[in-house]
């Protein structure tokens, strides 16, 4: 973080921190590689953010290292940090111009008049500001002061940005806007983002890997189709979005993958049930089902009823209940539902091996 | 709109005590003063062309007008810097700050003030403690001057600077400074450059009450200034019990007042009377 121009690479080994008696966060060890864009995705009280304000140096952690391309960062404070740092709320000095604003952390380095007048001017064009620069924080719109605050946090170039929950006061058609935005700053300037956030969407949508954090544990690192598509557990499994979960019996290696009995009929996967053994959770995303007249022989499927159908303009969502009660969304073409409806209501389910994956039968 | 009416008629109910009680124990009185001003001993406007003309009117008027600068200084700072320990410190010296901030207003001014003589006379503790040390062999003169008076009303009004600033330090938001740590400000360049003028609402406020009151002090500057250092509210006494001047007396009256108006209508345009308190 201390080299400017130059993205960081950050190394945290067995981070903790308690807060009295409660627990915030627990033993995170986690890379965060030169340039990348990682999310830490969780929900509030998951120690997401206190691990933001640990990287940042406004929390001491109770144990653990952080390093910071090599260098023990630890006990150093926040300002000899300097990690960009957009707040929610943005946190923008209200009394001080747009231009001001910007400027601060480059009159804090002691930088030329010149030197930062360029920087500045170079800023404010690059998050399209201009014709605001005398204006006062309270004089702009939330979508402005947020550009502000990203202005203000990467005009020196800091070797990594944090983003706390930064979109979360803007309405939806600016949290877009703001988010392409965000992805195309990450792209010019290189730098390493590390960004908060309680949206699952968001996470997805922006990020090169998303940490995903629950009760102060980090659950799982991965890309964004990686952590959706094979979860290592069913908190992972239903915080990235809807999922189907069936029960089954008798799992065990077959081949490349794995099969098992799905309401007494046979289903095969393609991940390893090396921890699953015997009872397990088959768990489908809704986008990855679809409904037929009749399951292919070795076909994965499961014959069902549809009970209820909503429709949602591009498609219909709609609710089955399997012959053991197991409940099922999925979101098929409206044709499709139409049909599933009228057909006397018996309709297979079927999925393609590599969508299904495994959870362990209970608990998390 | 019915609750709404019967909610300021309500309100004007629970006011109109108040508002009774300062119409006849000042409004109506000081327009009797005003009345003064321009009848007595000859209906004109010679008292006024007289405070023009004045010396000792004019160097008192200038004499308090710089003892209340040096006092609205000298008491906003040491308020701001109670202030901050007061809200951002911890638990203790949270406790210790409103301590030493609320016990003055259980001490009368008068107490106060003949607290300081004891302490600042010439042969008060300070002096004699300082001759003893051998620090200095004549007394200083601490007491029966501005100096005096300056201390006692520093000390008389930095309580009331204390809650204007409290209410601007409590409104702030951390994250805007921890926003400047996190950008690279050291935290004595935070203080300056981002506490100090976010509070700058408070500090206006301050200043004005502090000032406000400075200019009608009394019984302190009397005491403490032992006749020499007069301040103009109490010329306005001598004019009306010692000397029979008493068109003299209301006519420097009915000026501090205007100008203390004028200096509200002032503080008023910046602050609003909410965050005073």
């Amino acid at each position: 973080m201390q080299q400017p121009g130059r993205a960081a690479e950050i190394k945290a080994i067995g981070i903790g921190k308690s807060f009295g008696s409660f627990r915030a966060l627990d033993n995170l060890s986690l890379d965060i590689g030169r340039g990348e864009f990682l999310t830490l995705l969780g929900p509030s009280g998951s120690g997401k953010t206190t691990f933001l304000m640990i990287l940042a140096g406004f929390v001491q952690p109770s144990e653990g290292r952080l390093f910071s391309d090599g260098v023990d960062i630890t006990d150093r404070p926040a300002e000899q940090r300097a990690a960009g740092m957009v707040f929610q709320g943005y946190a923008l000095f209200p009394h001080m111009s747009v231009e001001a604003n910007i400027a601060f952390p480059l009159k804090v380095r002691k930088k030329s008049a010149a030197d930062i007048k360029r920087r500045v001017g170079e800023m404010i064009e690059r998050v399209g500001l201009k014709g605001h620069e005398k204006k006062l924080p309270a004089q702009l719109s939330g979508g402005q002061q947020q550009r502000v605050a990203l202005a203000r946090a990467l005009v020196f170039e800091p070797g990594v940005l944090l983003l706390d929950e930064p979109f979360s006061a803007l309405d939806k058609g600016l949290r877009g806007q703001m988010q392409a935005e965000m992805k195309r700053l990450h792209q010019e300037t290189g730098t390493t983002f590390v960004f908060v956030t309680h949206d699952q969407s968001e996470a997805l949508a922006l990020s090169s890997r998303v940490a995903i954090f629950n009760h102060g544990k980090l659950l799982q690192v991965g890309a964004p189709d990686e952590v959706y598509d094979r979860p290592d557990n069913r908190f992972v499994a239903e915080f990235l979005g809807e999922i189907n979960m069936l029960p089954l019996k008798g799992v065990h290696p077959a081949g490349d993958g794995s099969t098992g009995l799905c309401e007494d009929r046979a289903v095969s996967m393609r991940c390893k049930a090396e921890a699953v053994r015997g009872d397990a959770i088959l768990a489908i995303r809704p986008e990855y089902m679809s409904i037929s007249g009749e399951a292919a022989a070795g076909e994965n499927g499961i014959a069902a009823t549809a009970t209820n159908s909503t429709y949602l303009g591009a498609a219909t969502r709609l609710d089955l209940t399997t012959r053991q009660g197991a409940k099922i969304t999925v979101s098929v073409p409206n044709e499709v539902a139409a049909a599933a409806l009228s057909k006397g209501n018996s309709v297979w389910l079927t999925w393609p091996a590599e969508k299904g994956f495994l959870l362990p039968h209970g608990g998390q | 709109m019915r609750s709404y009416l019967s909610d300021r008629m309500g309100a004007a109910l629970l006011m109109a005590p108040l508002l009774l009680f300062l119409v006849l124990a000042y409004a109506w009185p000081f327009f009797g003063v005003v009345k003064w001003s321009f009848t007595l001993p000859t209906p004109g406007l010679g008292q006024y062309e007289a405070l023009l003309t004045d010396d000792l009117v004019q160097s008192v008027f200038i004499r308090t007008l710089r003892i209340a600068a040096v006092v609205t200084v000298v008491s906003v700072a040491a308020a701001y810097a109670i202030t901050v320990v007061w809200v951002r410190g911890t638990r203790a010296q949270r406790l210790i700050a409103e301590f030493c901030i609320l016990v003055p207003f259980w001490i009368s001014v008068l107490t106060r003030a003949f607290g300081w003589v004891a302490l600042l006379s010439n042969r008060g503790l300070i002096n004699s403690w300082l001759q003893a040390i051998g620090f200095i062999s004549e007394p200083l003169a601490l007491v029966r001057n501005e100096f005096g008076v300056i201390v006692g009303m520093t000390h008389f009004l930095i309580p009331f600077a204390v809650f204007p600033l409290a209410s601007a330090m409590r409104s702030l938001d951390d994250r805007v400074l921890l926003a400047a740590r996190g950008l690279g400000s050291s935290r004595m360049r935070t203080f300056w450059t981002v506490f100090v003028p976010m509070t700058r609402s408070g500090i206006i406020g301050a200043a004005m009450i502090v000032f406000v009151f400075s200019l009608g002090f009394f019984v302190t500057p009397a005491i403490l200034g032992g006749g020499r250092s007069v301040m103009i509210a109490e010329l306005i006494y001598l004019r009306i019990f010692q000397s029979p001047d008493w068109g003299l007396g209301a006519a420097i009256s009915v000026v501090l007042v205007l100008f203390v108006g004028a200096l509200m209508a002032l503080l008023f345009r910046y602050v609003r009377p909410k965050q005073l308190i």
